[in-house]
């Protein structure tokens, strides 16, 4: 969580020196996905939206790899297959159909493997959202969807995004949910736990909404002040999730004051350095097999 | 065997089914549906009322009797989400085949087709394919009420990442539908409504078609006649109907809509100098009009005469009452023939 928090504060400022092109914080929401995402097993595949760089650094995707994408310099950084972790989607909700049909194969392959769509708020007023739900609970599928409901969608507040809150309407659609802190890293891996287990257990899909805020604006792009109030914001910065598991460890004298800030900012040069030397062109990889043909046919 | 209950042999065919047969294109798609689901376990079917119905063309009738209600999935009525399921599939290494009932009801799916699936192979550098085929019933003809009468190939053919597969007889469709589920890009896969019933010879030892080639179908001197899909049996009938008045028509079937074989289409309009192109949408920015610049940019001087388009007007498809009227017809192509000749 720690990592993430520090990953915030060096992309924003690579954004600023021109090194990155855009970069969107997961700043306030490090527990709901730490907690979360260490609650599933390695071999548990996951499918992110585009803010999900705590999940991502849990399951050991670099930094750099996470940055090169901002970089403007590949749609992808890093190999899904490595990670059991897929790269970001863009187009909100439609990872959680993506999720659907990998649980599908998942349960004509045999095994007990979890497969967890990780979404917004905002995106859960898709219809791929509900599309989701509605298949998942039909063919009972092995899918745990995880909603971080951070309050806004760029300026669009919940309130005028809904009237049901995303966890009841999951029961509309016969999808098990769970309703949680999400600023608390140890609520949301035990909540997640047992809506894995359910999941696991072949009982079909479910869901957990952790509530949680958006502390930094949508993107480096963002000017929050323009639609939030400095009240909401102070409000939530009471409940900072690394400030509330920090307190928590300190006080149960598990970790040592000191070491952890230190071996942040050695890491922190490095992403400085890796960043600006990562490639600033895509690889020719990318053109597909179809672009070939129509090279040749056209000459 | 069901395939060999539903068909009728031609004369002089032998019982093994290694002979031709004579059957519907509508069977032929079963039978290559079949066939790619026995050759590789992986090719799974989804859409909407496939498994006990076969679909409402019929097309996948007796496929969930034969290889199970997991391999042939009905589906929710919700299109984006089986094309984002078959997304979901292919990532984990799955096959899918989806039908989209009618032309008209993709476009709930879209998004999925056009910022996903053909998109996430170049997103990922080449880590990641998605061999998903999504077969279309296409195009009017059968007396058909609003919205399952479109032709909308143009759509798909313009999103790079995407093949646009258009099939016309038979004996390609069988071909084409085994070389579709076989290629690891995604392939929109249209079917020609109006030409299920259609019935010609099956090869099903034939090997898959090539999915990067046109086939001449018919050689010609003075004009060519471009076609996919159901106009490529009108184009026949116009350039049979031209013969006899000692005009010497060739006709292509272009099979991929994207990519455009341009070679064939090269030769063909540098032999006889004068091109139509005749398909059921619009030639409002249709394939005719790609057609028609492509080959203008690469043989301008061989040109005895501007390529033209025939196809259906820039409307909304109308009741059926009068489609016959809307759809390009026989007539419609041999007075774009004389306009070409007469230059």
């Amino acid at each position: 969580m720690s990592l993430a928090r520090r990953l915030d504060h060096e992309a924003l400022a690579l954004q600023r020196q021109g090194e990155l092109g855009l970069w969107l914080p997961c700043w306030g929401q490090e527990a709901a996905q730490v907690g979360s995402v260490s609650a599933l097993q390695d071999t548990d595949y996951v499918f992110p939206s585009y803010r999900e760089h705590a999940a991502a650094l849990v399951r050991g995707i670099s930094p750099t790899e996470l940055l090169t994408q901002w970089r403007g310099a590949t749609h992808a950084g890093w190999d899904p297959k490595n990670y059991n972790f897929h790269f970001y989607s863009l187009v909100l909700g439609t990872q959680t159909l993506h999720a659907t049909g990998y649980a599908m194969g998942a349960v004509l392959d045999g095994g007990d493997q979890v497969v967890a769509a990780y979404f917004g708020d905002g995106a859960a007023s898709q219809g791929d959202v509900s599309e989701a739900f509605n298949w998942a609970a039909a063919q009972n599928l092995p899918v745990l969807f995880f909603c971080q409901n951070n309050q806004w969608a760029i300026s669009t507040p919940t309130s005028l995004q809904y009237r049901t809150p995303v966890h009841e309407r999951a029961a509309g659609f016969g999808v098990r949910s769970f309703y949680v802190d999400g600023n608390d890293a140890l609520a949301v891996h035990a909540v997640t736990t047992e809506a894995a287990d359910i999941v696991r257990r072949g009982e079909g899909p479910a869901l957990v909404e952790a509530v949680t805020f958006r502390m930094a604006g949508h993107s480096t792009s963002d000017d929050p002040t323009k639609y939030r109030a400095p009240e909401e914001l102070a409000a939530w910065e009471a409940k900072d999730p690394v400030k509330r598991l920090r307190t928590l460890l300190e006080a149960t004298a598990r970790t040592r004051r000191g070491s952890p800030p230190s071996r942040r900012r050695s890491k922190s040069s490095d992403w400085r350095c890796d960043a600006p030397a990562g490639p600033s062109k895509p690889p020719s990889s990318t053109i597909s097999s179809i672009r070939r043909t129509r090279i040749r046919t056209a000459s | 065997m069901t395939f060999l209950d539903s068909v009728t042999p031609t004369a002089g065919s032998t019982p093994s089914g290694t002979a031709p047969l004579t059957t519907t294109l509508g069977k032929a798609l079963t039978a290559g549906l079949r066939r790619a689901m026995q050759d590789d376990d992986r090719v799974v079917l989804l859409g909407e009322d496939v498994g006990a119905l076969g679909g409402v063309f019929r097309i996948t009738e007796g496929l969930q009797s034969e290889f199970g209600t997991q391999r042939v999935v009905d589906t929710p009525l919700a299109e984006s989400a089986i094309i984002g399921t078959a997304i979901g599939l292919a990532i984990r290494g799955y096959r899918p085949v989806c039908e989209i009932q009618f032309d008209g009801f993709i476009y709930p799916a879209f998004d999925q087709i056009v910022s996903q699936l053909a998109k996430m192979r170049a997103r990922s550098g080449g880590r990641v394919t998605l061999p998903v085929v999504i077969r279309v019933p296409v195009g009017g003809g059968i007396g058909a009420v609003e919205h399952h009468s479109e032709s909308n190939e143009a759509y798909f053919a313009h999103t790079a990442g995407l093949r646009v597969v258009s099939c016309a007889d038979p004996g390609d469709a069988y071909r084409l539908i085994r070389a579709a589920i076989a290629s690891d890009d995604p392939v929109i896969f249209y079917e020609p409504k109006r030409r299920y019933w259609d019935k010609g010879a099956v090869d099903l030892d034939a090997a898959p078609a090539s999915l990067d080639r046109a086939r001449v179908l018919r050689h010609g001197r003075d004009v060519t006649l471009v076609a996919h899909g159901p106009t490529v049996k009108t184009a026949l009938a116009a350039a049979e109907a031209a013969a006899e008045d000692g005009f010497s028509v060739g006709v292509v079937d272009l099979r991929t809509l994207s990519p455009l074989d341009m070679d064939t289409l090269k030769q063909c309009a540098q032999t006889t100098g004068r091109m139509v192109v005749v398909h059921e949408a619009s030639t409002f920015l249709g394939i005719g009009a790609e057609i028609a610049a492509a080959i203008t940019e690469a043989c301008f001087h061989m040109l005895e005469a501007p390529l033209l388009r025939v196809g259906s007007y820039n409307l909304p498809y109308p009741p059926a009452k009068v489609e016959d009227d809307f759809l390009p017809g026989v007539d419609r192509v041999l007075d774009a023939i004389d306009r070409a000749l007469k230059f």
